[in-house]
């Protein structure tokens, strides 16, 4: 789970970690408001769950108070497309912030290493630009220190990072507090990806976080304190969103096949077959080993709330999942919504007979498959 | 012969209780797996489909003779649930469970490298010896007791290899859910080791995801050490970058975990590729046959 900017800098500064003064605001009065108050000039920031913002116009230092206003009116309640999300997110909140003199900016973030189940902490004297093209082109300017959490954060691994960062001395007191914070924000708050692009080291000669992502491990939402106040589903797919409001994991694509499957496995895999015979799939879609007729029908309807789908392609292995429950489930959608688009089925496994006779008996534009790859040939073939 | 488990494993169930528990205890049974004790601290003393209920896995252990444990708990919970059974001594644990979150794991794994314990998944679909012992929620009808191993990330995708294999008339020795989440107890290599150093496996089918790069290693390690061929598949070459495809670890992040570069990997180390899933009983046949 994503949060904004302004959200995972209120958790830095709660830790202990000083961060730029700012305020959060929401109309071109507070906006005025708030860089008065902090004086000018200082930025304007865009707040939306995407990075990439200063490329795409979404952050802008202000001097005075025409521009503020010029700016603020031109971003507040807009769509911002970054090259992180093309389609664009809602603008509905804006962080205005202090600017401060920077000296150097780095890079420092932290992932969980899955290769030696270490907590990996990622710097780079690099920071403040694109730092998957650094870590692609000079990988050697990518630093990295591994944190054993039998043991937690000590004082050497700070002192590691500091040598291979070569920060003065002066700067160490400062440095070491906010690689502290960070650490125990990761380990506390259950945190999946934490990056600070960029740390400045300022005129005042400190460490300053000037931008922070933070990014929840999905598992781990039920026990994130105060988790309600972070959601913001305005800056998700709303198809997305209403997907996993009924347990489903869904995902828009760009194609014109609808997919509903059993699965995350065979549901990629259903992807991929689609793609090998020449169509585009129009979502990634599981409906998950304990489908009811009820959450089949849903998933139905979101699929089909898609406006460019033209043929829905269901695949459905049954282990635990039953073919006949799954094929009720269609039946009942497609009434309801009254669809007359081709629906390729494949059904195998648990109930597979049960659920072909129940389709091929319905009203539905049912077209029967006996293999995945049989299933996406003809899930082409409908839409040409 | 098979790896991991046989007819002679018993098999404790822990969360018998539970609505997934329960039913997949039944589908157990009714494969004639050993399940000789489930365990739920609040219902010891009573039984489940003949099945003695104890309240903890050291006493179910101990009371019958134990050496397997299956876990059903829910994901708040699954975590101690596996550090009990790893404190009990139990040989092989397989955990079901979804959603548990990466900090628990990273305990659990700790622990779990100081003990003898094997643990399959979470997040996994389990392991079946077809015709002696299931120990999971796959559908036991597909399989064929026979001489191919399988060993694969995923759930689903797994039935759909099985069923492939099986449909040609190829058995297969034990198939292996590893798991979808980006920690997990037992890998690829430590697999693929088993299948190896097993006489009855003749080959090993090995379907990976895209994310992490379990798929590379493994690649790696059957270049310089795996004495029987393997066929591999790989899902998600059309998955966008950034996106959790359904499982935690299904992820393709700054570029990485590409099922493009894991089959490069592959195919680099001499492992026989099948490009879609529909192909990989296909691959499998004419490998056998070659």
């Amino acid at each position: 789970m994503k949060i904004h900017e302004y959200q995972a800098k209120s958790i830095l500064k709660k830790n202990g970690i000083k961060v730029p003064r700012g305020y959060v605001v929401d109309s071109v009065q507070s906006s005025i408001e708030a860089a008065e108050t902090l004086g000018f000039p200082c930025l304007v920031k865009a707040q939306v769950h995407a990075g990439g913002r200063g490329k795409s116009g979404g952050i802008k230092l202000v001097r005075n108070e025409q521009e503020t206003v010029s700016f603020v009116k031109g971003i507040l309640n807009t769509s911002l497309k970054t090259y992180q999300n093309p389609d664009g997110q809602p603008v509905n909140k804006l962080l205005i912030e202090e600017a401060c003199e920077i000296k150097k900016e780095l890079y420092l973030g932290i992932v969980t290493d899955r290769s030696c189940n270490k907590i990996c902490i990622i710097a780079s004297l690099e920071g403040g630009m694109n730092i998957e093209e650094i870590a692609e082109k000079h990988p050697e300017k990518i630093l990295k220190q591994w944190v054993d959490t039998s043991i937690g954060i000590k004082e050497f691994h700070i002192r590691n990072l500091q040598y291979l960062l070569k920060l003065d001395e002066t700067l160490y007191s400062s440095f070491r507090t906010c690689v502290y914070g960070l650490y125990n924000i990761y380990m506390d708050y259950d945190v999946s990806l934490l990056e600070i692009n960029p740390l400045a080291i300022t005129g005042n000669n400190e460490v300053l976080p000037l931008d922070a992502k933070i990014v929840f491990d999905d598992n781990a939402i039920y026990r994130i304190k105060d988790v309600e106040s972070l959601v913001d589903d305005t800056q998700e797919d709303s198809k997305e969103v209403l997907a996993k409001s009924f347990n489903l994991n869904y995902i828009t694509l760009d194609g014109n096949i609808g997919c509903l499957v059993n699965g995350a496995g065979l549901a990629m895999s259903t992807m991929d077959i689609i793609k090998h015979v020449g169509g585009e799939p129009a979502n990634f879609l599981d409906v998950g080993g304990s489908a009811t007729e009820s959450t089949v029908e849903e998933a139905f309807k979101i699929i089909l709330s898609d406006k460019n789908i033209k043929c829905l392609l269901i695949n459905v292995f049954g282990g635990i999942a039953r073919c006949d429950i799954i094929a009720i489930g269609i039946v009942n959608a497609a009434t309801k919504i009254n669809t007359n688009i081709p629906i390729v089925v494949r059904l195998e496994g648990t109930k597979s007979e049960e659920g072909r006779a129940i389709l091929n008996n319905s009203t539905l534009n049912i077209v029967s498959a006996s293999s995945l790859l049989d299933a996406a040939k003809k899930a082409f073939e409908s839409i040409k | 012969m098979s790896i991991f488990i046989d007819s002679n494993t018993r098999i404790i169930v822990q969360g018998i209780t539970g609505s997934a528990g329960s039913f997949h205890t039944t589908q157990m049974l009714n494969y004639k797996s050993k399940i000789v004790a489930g365990v739920n601290p609040r219902k010891s003393n009573t039984t489940y489909q003949g099945v003695p209920i104890y309240g903890s896995v050291l006493e179910a252990k101990k009371e019958q003779d134990a050496n397997a444990s299956i876990i059903y708990v829910p994901a708040p919970f699954a975590a101690d649930a596996i550090l009990e059974a790893i404190d009990a001594e139990i040989d092989v644990i397989v955990c079901i469970t979804e959603g548990i979150p990466v900090k628990d794991m990273l305990k659990v794994k700790m622990y779990i490298d100081k003990s003898n314990s094997i643990l399959i998944g979470p997040n996994c679909p389990g392991l079946i010896t077809p015709g002696q012992c299931k120990m999971g929620i796959m559908p036991g009808f597909i399989h064929k007791s026979g001489n191919v191993g399988v060993v694969s990330r995923s759930g689903t995708l797994t039935y759909e290899a099985v069923y492939q294999l099986t449909s040609l008339g190829i058995g297969q020795s034990t198939c292996v859910g590893i798991g979808g989440d980006p920690i997990i107890g037992t890998n690829f290599i430590d697999v693929l080791r088993k299948f190896n150093d097993d006489k009855d496996t003749n080959a090993v089918v090995m379907i990976g995801e895209i994310g992490g790069n379990a798929e590379e290693d493994a690649a790696e390690w059957i270049k310089e050490n795996m004495t029987k061929p393997v066929i591999a598949h790989i899902v998600g070459q059309t998955a966008p970058s950034g996106k959790r495809m359904g499982h935690a670890g299904a992820i393709i992040s700054s570029g990485k975990g590409t099922a493009k570069d894991k089959i490069k990997a592959l195919k680099a180390a001499g492992i026989h590729v099948a490009n879609i899933s529909s192909d990989i009983g296909k691959t499998v046949k004419s490998v056998l046959q070659s």
